[in-house]
């Protein structure tokens, strides 16, 4: 394999504390070294920036909901996907790419490794396919595990072993990654069209509230040792007043302590938070407010939470969720179309099309929000930048985001020329209380990689420069000790990497995607608990009486599971 | 030595039945369990006498020479490079794998790449563009619902087990009392046997079922002391108690068939259908599902829109993006046009389904070739017919079932006399064209310039940067 040496870049990696330091960064073998021979091949990053692979905790981009945006949204490619390079595959799409755009987006970006955040478990095999097809980044996928109807009879209970012994079998079968939780007890409560929009609020027939799920989960993954926390999507999305909600929820973590090898410190990820920090009673501009701080303030002190941030990037998209419920809801506030599936026993989906106009007071309040979040998070060890693609906003708008959080101009400029009620917003917001301030490119580094992989539970395999580490690579046409005047720059450079090394293969060399065929991976954990002859007879029990498959045609089989990658977790040892 | 192999799943229509048994004997298949009698008969259809075993060539006189896979092979890959819009039809009958191989090749020939639903639920699509689809599994309906309607669709003809599996008889978890517990409705312009089924028959006037729809939103709006005493053939006492029913039902579910999608009205009636889901949601849960025909019709649509965005009727031929326009890029219309000038005809047979009109103009003047298990009227006139193995008897692969579903299909018996999947087919056609390329093999009309983005006439602000 050839052999590279990137010399006189300023490398900014947080899992070693180097900040902007001039060094060169070798590989060989796909592997970062510690030298090289004096064939390797010569990249010259003097004044830039050398980062890790970027690393995703939550995205869309692979499964059924996904592919039902893209079919039932032929607008979404009019006029608004790129001209095809010659040496790639066509790339459909603005805000709900076709599998090659999303690879090659991600690459062009640096990133390494994305976590596909909802699969339903009965549709896995929709997802691995979708991942073969999907070029260069590596992948996984959350299993949506809370309104499971064999999950909700255990936790009633309180079996958190018979629940452990099922989630492992689902993460096994699914080829899957770690538990998600969405809209706890709702979506179930959605099979009859109804809602559950607090964390007491009884789910029909299965006698138990969303809070006991969340801590029953909680629970299960620590019984279970997973490399990630369980992922939670809380109840009440997007409705103003929901942030009682969300501190409800994220309240439920304490008395909680990790139990991972894999070097975590959260029992709790709280993803898209913007989406639940909403106080108010109504979406009118009287009464809607931000509450970041009110829920930042808790999640700052409570070290065993992490968060990402689900910015609103001012865009038309596509919006997404497990969350069926919130989705009739949204078509009945926007009325446009509506897509709705429930999956049997186990979860559902909707989809609508939102366009966030900067000309409507709340779109500016929400987009407020997401910054709030990012801005007053204290550990950036502990916050991440997401826009829950596509929901807030397509993900190849990060970098849209990176240059909000990096400079205080761009996001005062956005206030004063882009918002319709930029000053409304200022008022009802925390926006302006922190028109200074800004984020620096080590804490982008942190927000973007390092916390990411650890959070994740995969600090050993991603978000690193360290000796040893697979040679995911990322180099940007910044100068940390010459940064830009005009914040434009930074969006230019973090959207079209200068180069990007994926594996150890040169994907992006000078801005452009050189090399899409590398081998990627789909990383799942291998999870191995004590025999459990009950759950197994429950499991025969379910498939007999209510599923419309099979049980033997249900799990994932091994041939369309793509360069799989197992992350054994064994608690019987 | 005799073998049964369980959980096997059927590659006929769109039910895709996951339990069946096959029993086997020497490669030979030699009992079919739990199937209905159109899928029983596909299995055994594999160990009959007479299947293709090699792929042919026409030959002047009429008649059929066998030739090797390279040759097939050789000819489809030059017949690809050669054209300038080649169309490649068909899918109905192959796993995803296949779909996927296929949108390989067809973005690199810049081909015209078409489903056959784009001659069935095409116009079903047209609706849920405008409208959306508020559907769920066929595990809801099963588990929840206690009122069920089929709307232009006979399942007990075209889904034998349909009923059976899904939507009247089982017993589900909220559902023990089984068909008892359910109301079901039929509306349909004939006395179908899935009528037979029914606790209401409704005999919607032939053609009438917008109107139909109409009186049902009205009555779901308040305002059903408007609708007239007779409604497309119905009296107003019926549908005010069928929606009294709907009303008052805890789990409401619509399967609509080809009689609303290729019906008078077409895509309107499937728009109005969904939008008196979203109606009826607002006294109690409701869902809507297209009776999709195939086992693996959704499929297509499915893959191609996560490999180009678009489910069917996808335009490649510009190199630069694809391009979407039912009526403009559509199967039918363009052999009836006579826009192409080659055409692969795979997993379907164009020639018993598309109008006669327009199927003369693609088997009669410019090459073709079909991949198909079987001899179908396609077949009989293409220049090269290349069989390949038979999806769920002889390869597996996933197929995705009419709730959108993914079930991964099972071989049985080895791939008869050795033939290809359509997977390894279409790769290989794919190999030979690099090869073809690179040997400067190109279009007879020259090579076509990728089109280039013109910033300044796009409609959109800021559409792309």
């Amino acid at each position: 394999m050839t052999e590279y040496i990137i010399k006189n870049g300023s490398v900014i990696d947080p899992t070693q504390g180097i900040n902007a330091q001039k060094m060169d960064i070798c590989i060989k073998d796909g592997k970062i070294v510690d030298s090289v021979s004096g064939n390797a091949k010569v990249i010259d990053a003097a004044g830039k920036t050398v980062m890790a692979g970027g690393v995703d905790i939550h995205s869309h981009v692979a499964g059924p909901k996904v592919d039902s945006g893209r079919l039932f949204r032929p607008e979404d490619k009019l006029f608004r996907s790129p001209m095809r390079k010659s040496n790639l595959r066509m790339e459909m799409g603005f805000s709900v790419p076709s599998v090659a755009k999303t690879g090659y987006d991600y690459a062009r970006m640096g990133f390494s490794y994305v976590v596909e955040a909802a699969m339903p478990p009965l549709e896995a095999s929709h997802v691995h396919e979708e991942i073969r097809d999907t070029p260069i980044i590596d992948e996984s996928a959350m299993p949506v595990m809370a309104n499971n109807w064999f999950l909700l009879e255990y936790f009633k209970n309180h079996e958190i072993e018979n629940a452990g012994a099922y989630a492992s079998w689902i993460l096994n079968a699914t080829r899957g990654f770690a538990l998600k939780c969405v809209n706890p007890g709702g979506t179930e409560a959605w099979g009859w069209g109804l809602n559950c929009v607090t964390i007491n609020d009884p789910v029909p027939y299965f006698d138990i509230t969303p809070a006991e799920i969340v801590k029953g989960l909680i629970e299960t993954n620590e019984y279970l040792q997973l490399p990630h926390s369980v992922h939670v999507h809380a109840n009440n999305l997007g409705n103003p007043g929901n942030y009682t909600t969300t501190l409800d929820t994220l309240k439920l973590v304490e008395g909680y302590a990790p139990k991972s090898a894999f070097g975590r410190d959260q029992v709790m990820h709280h993803t898209h938070l913007q989406f639940h920090c909403y106080g108010g009673d109504s979406f009118k501009s009287s009464s809607f407010e931000s509450k970041s701080k009110e829920v930042m303030d808790y999640v700052n002190k409570t070290k065993n939470l992490t968060i990402d941030t689900g910015n609103v990037t001012l865009d038309e998209t596509t919006t997404m969720t497990a969350d069926g419920p919130f989705e009739y809801h949204l078509t009945h506030l926007n009325h446009l179309k509506w897509t709705n599936v429930d999956v049997e026993l186990e979860t559902a989906a909707g989809v609508v099309p939102f366009v966030y106009d900067p000309k409507t007071y709340i779109a500016g309040a929400q987009w407020a929000i997401g910054l709030e979040l990012a801005l007053f998070a204290q550990d950036k060890e502990r916050c991440f930048i997401t826009t829950d693609h596509p929901n807030a906003g397509p993900f190849w708008r990060y970098p849209r985001v990176y240059k909000w959080l990096l400079s205080a101009k761009a996001r005062n400029d956005v206030i004063e020329n882009e918002l319709k009620y930029g000053d409304k917003v200022v008022d009802t917001t925390y926006i302006g209380e922190l028109s200074d301030k800004e984020i620096s490119l080590y804490e982008l580094a942190q927000m973007t990689r390092s916390g990411v992989a650890k959070a994740l539970g995969v600090s050993h395999m991603y978000g690193s420069l360290k000796t040893g580490m697979a040679a995911n690579v990322a180099i940007y046409d910044i100068d940390p000790e010459n940064l830009p005047s005009d914040p434009e720059q930074y969006e230019k450079a973090f959207t079209n990497s200068f180069a990007f090394f994926k594996d150890g293969v040169l994907a992006v060399e000078n801005n452009e995607v050189v090399n899409y065929r590398m081998p990627k991976k789909t990383v799942w954990v291998n999870s191995i608990v004590p025999e459990n002859k009950q759950v197994e007879r429950d499991i025969r029990d379910k498939f007999l009486k209510a599923y419309t498959v099979d049980l033997e045609n249900y799990a994932v089989f091994d041939e369309h599971v793509h360069n799989p990658y197992a992350i054994k977790v064994d608690i019987t040892q | 030595m005799q073998e049964t192999i369980k959980h096997v799943a059927c590659p006929y229509c769109g039910a895709c039945c996951d339990d069946l048994e096959i029993t086997v004997e020497d490669g030979k298949i030699i009992e079919v369990k739990n199937a209905c009698i159109i899928g029983t008969e596909i299995y055994h259809h594999a160990s009959r006498e007479g299947r293709v075993g090699s792929p042919r060539r026409r030959q002047p006189d009429g008649t059929y020479k066998d030739i090797t896979y390279e040759e097939a092979i050789d000819f489809t890959a030059k017949m690809l490079i050669k054209a300038k819009k080649p169309l490649i039809y068909g899918f109905g009958s192959t796993n995803c794998e296949g779909m996927a191989a296929a949108g390989r090749v067809a973005e690199d020939a810049g081909a015209v790449l078409d489903n056959c639903a784009s001659i069935c639920h095409g116009s079903s699509f047209l609706a849920i563009f405008d409208t959306g689809y508020p559907s769920c599994t066929l595990g809801e309906v099963k588990n929840r619902a206690d009122v069920v309607i089929y709307w232009g669709s006979n399942p007990q003809h075209a889904h034998p087990r349909h009923l059976s599996r899904y939507g009247v008889f089982p017993r589900g978890y909220f559902t023990g009392k089984g068909y008892k517990g359910r109301k079901v409705i039929v509306v349909d312009p004939r006395y179908t046997d899935t009528a037979r089924c029914a606790d209401h028959f409704l005999q919607v006037q032939q053609g009438h079922d917008y109107e139909l729809f109409d009186a049902f939103r009205m009555v779901m709006h308040g305002y059903a002391d408007k609708i007239p005493a007779i409604v497309a053939g119905v009296p107003k006492e019926k549908i005010l108690e069928v929606c009294e029913i709907i009303k008052g039902g805890r789990y409401v579910h619509i399967f609509f068939g080809m009689g609303l999608c290729h019906s008078d009205g077409r895509n309107h009636n499937v728009d109005i259908a969904i939008n008196l889901v979203r109606d009826i949601n607002e006294y109690t849960k409701c869902t809507i599902m297209a009776m999709r025909g195939h086992y693996n019709i959704a499929g297509p649509g499915i893959v191609w829109a996560w490999q180009f965005g678009f489910p069917y009727c996808i335009d490649l031929t510009k190199g630069s993006h694809a391009h979407m326009n039912p009526g403009e890029t559509s199967s039918v219309d363009l052999a009836n046009r006579g826009e192409v000038d080659a055409f692969i005809n795979i997993g379907t047979d164009a020639g018993a389904h598309f109008p006669i009109r327009a199927f003369e103009k693609l088997g009669s003047g410019i090459p073709m070739v079909t991949i198909d298990p079987s001899v179908n009227m396609a077949a009989t006139v293409s220049d090269v017919h290349i069989p390949v193995a038979i999806v769920g008897v002889e390869t597996g692969g996933i197929c995705y079932r009419m709730d959108n579903v993914p079930i991964q299909y099972r071989a049985v018996v080895e791939p008869y006399n050795g033939i290809l999947t359509d997977e390894e087919l279409f790769d290989r056609i794919y190999e030979r064209m690099q090869e073809l390329k690179k040997e400067g093999w190109t279009t007879d009309e020259g090579v076509w310039d990728y089109a280039t983005p013109l910033a300044d006439v796009r409609p959109v602000k800021e559409v792309y940067e």
